[in-house]
């Protein structure tokens, strides 16, 4: 019921920022779909698989570096640009895989924010793609009839990006290969015990999840025309389990609906205006930032299994 | 390449170690015994900055700096470790790394209202400007201080953890807690305790890094990652491996920053070993780091249990 209820508020929006004569919601909306893809990638691992992933931020700036690479050297097929940020995205998340699920907990957290910093820095020294600055992109990636520069036909097709995501995402989970790795989330030493390669079915999940985080990037940076390192910093990482876990890990529509929060909220105090003395609402403005940490703290302290998770039925 | 700059980039490279040392300290603590991620350790260091920064201005004297620097951050430390961050011992380490990552954008926030936006600079203390002569070799006087005062840190803490009923405590709580709390010690008042110290450490960090660098808000997360890679190089929990691992980090950061692109200009072409250098110097500790992991996963010295 909720989660229909989402859907079909994602897709009135288009409409509605028509007949409203607000075009940024629309952009706003795009972002919040896009991270919210990028979080549920993440979940895979995070919330299903018991593996909290500190460096998912990586996988998004991949997506977005072979359109802004490939751009670069006049290459504008969008097929292309697809098939090089998947082809990408997954030897570096297998590569990067294998080795982190040697390490568990807290080795694990840090080994993955690790090499998320080596492929921020990489980007930061490819200074004939901009380098610090970022890459303007020429020209969305065109696939064929389908017109990406026009905003509601972009819209569209990341909400069904995004809608494809979640059906396949709720197919996974409840497969035999989301109960295995469910089930070594919970003990992975039974799981072992039972048969089942435990590593084997972490990795894949794994690179999954990077690689829904790279079709994010893909849709990011379709959508802003501009790549750089920035998409890849660590407090990205940070956001999208911010973003998880505001939403709810235990089920696959969660993530979505932390990004919804996370981003909806911090752009509303962007905004902030209630009739208060000016000066109050200046300094909220300004500080928003600061409101927002306080929010994180407090679901954090006082939230056990998110907001969405709290409405919907768990996964388990 | 001579001699000197070599020396003179090891020095710099311990004098890194051992800044990272101060904030690792603390850190490596917390992971150990209460199992906890604090990535708000980073913003102690800011605001201990801060504090000494204000002080500095306000009374010129350096001492007073330090007091006010490790002394504001203890109190600061016990005040979020006992209204919010206690509650999180038990939880999983996702809820840590959300509460804290929380914290370290209110504390953001905190010092762009009280300081302003802009960074601020204090001086070297007077004593302190100019250089030192060490066998023909000239170095800069608050450098080899900062050294002096980690070292003294260092020894300091090890005569703690390893002569003192308090460090016995901190051990046996390292290894096994459920076990000392068994045996009646106050778990929820060690764990304060330790909190504090830490975070006294990271203010004294901020504070001896302040005339070197920009005091601004935010300049607590560059650095709190790099002490993420030191303790985990050096092995959760243990004061000795976040020594070591401080030093090897601070050297390979600084020396490789330094020398790493001339040494790929040998091998490569010009104009792909001026591409290459600085992001591979950049990359060198997490390189490091993930060799270490993938090898050796409990780091390269543990805590010995048993």
């Amino acid at each position: 019921m909720a989660a229909t209820a989402i859907l079909l508020a994602l897709a009135a929006v288009p409409p509605l920022c028509a007949a409203l004569a607000q075009p940024y919601y629309l952009t706003l909306f795009a972002r919040v779909m896009i991270l919210g893809l990028a979080a549920m990638g993440l979940n895979l691992v995070l919330g299903f698989g018991g593996l909290v992933s500190f460096g998912h931020a990586m996988y998004i700036g991949v997506g977005a570096y072979a359109v802004g690479i490939l751009d670069a050297h006049g290459v504008t097929g969008g097929l292309f640009h697809l098939a090089a940020a998947l082809a990408a995205g997954a030897a570096l998340a297998c590569f990067v895989g294998t080795v982190c699920l040697l390490t568990r907990g807290i080795a694990f957290i840090m080994i993955t924010l690790a090499f998320a910093q080596m492929v921020f820095f990489l980007a930061v020294g490819l200074k004939e793609y901009g380098g610090d600055d970022g890459l303007s992109i020429s020209a969305r990636s065109a696939f064929g009839p389908l017109h990406l520069d026009d905003p509601t036909i972009l819209y569209y097709a990341i909400f069904a990006v995004l809608l494809l995501t979640l059906l396949a995402g709720h197919r996974l989970v409840h497969s035999r290969f989301g109960m295995v790795l469910r089930g070594a989330k919970l003990n992975e030493r039974r799981m072992a015990a039972l048969g089942f390669p435990v590593r084997r079915y972490q990795l894949t999940a794994y690179v999954i999840s990077a690689l829904v985080c790279v079709l994010s990037g893909f849709l990011l940076a379709n959508l802003t025309r501009f790549v750089s390192p920035a998409y890849m910093q660590w407090q990205v990482s940070g956001e999208l389990i911010v973003m998880a876990v505001l939403g709810g890990t235990a089920t696959v529509l969660g993530p979505l609906v932390g990004a919804a929060i996370l981003l909806l909220i911090e752009e509303a105090l962007a905004a902030f205006a209630m009739g208060l003395p000016v000066g109050v609402e200046e300094f909220v403005r300004d500080h928003r930032l600061g409101a927002l940490g306080l929010l994180i703290v407090l679901a954090a302290v006082g939230m056990r299994r998110g907001v969405y998770g709290a409405l919907a039925p768990s996964a388990h | 390449m001579s001699v000197i700059v070599l020396l003179t980039q090891l020095l710099n490279g311990v004098q890194l170690g051992v800044l990272l040392f101060l904030l690792s300290a603390g850190l490596t603590l917390v992971f150990g015994i209460m199992n906890f991620i604090n990535l708000s350790h980073g913003s102690l260091y800011m605001l201990g900055a801060y504090f000494g920064a204000a002080a500095y201005t306000a009374t010129g004297s350096f001492l007073l700096a330090v007091v006010a620097a490790t002394g504001g951050s203890l109190l600061l430390g016990l005040i979020v470790e006992r209204v919010a961050l206690a509650r999180l011992y038990a939880r999983e380490h996702l809820d840590q790394v959300l509460a804290t990552f929380g914290l370290i954008l209110i504390f953001n926030e905190v010092a762009r209202v009280t300081w302003g936006p802009s960074s601020v600079y204090i001086d070297v203390p007077g004593t302190l400007v100019g250089a030192v002569d060490l066998l023909g070799l000239s170095y800069p006087r608050y450098r080899l201080f900062i050294i002096g005062v980690g070292v003294a840190v260092a020894v300091a803490l090890y005569l703690l953890i390893h002569r003192t009923r308090l460090g016995m405590l901190i051990r046996a709580g390292a290894s096994v807690p459920t076990m000392v709390g068994a045996l009646g010690v106050n778990l929820a008042r060690l764990n304060a305790l330790v909190f504090a110290l830490g975070a006294a450490l990271a203010g004294l960090a901020g504070l001896l890094a302040a005339p070197l660098m920009s005091v601004q808000p935010g300049m607590g997360e560059p650095i709190l990652i790099v002490a993420l890679v030191v303790i985990v190089t050096g092995g959760i929990g243990s004061i000795r491996g976040a020594f070591y691992g401080a030093l090897i980090v601070g050297i390979v950061d600084t020396v490789g920053r330094a020398f790493l692109p001339e040494l790929l200009r040998l091998m490569l072409s010009p104009s792909l070993a001026r591409a290459a250098g600085p992001a591979l110097a950049s990359m060198l500790i997490y390189l490091v780091m993930a060799g270490v992991l993938a090898l050796r996963p409990q780091g390269l010295f543990p805590v010995k249990h048993g």
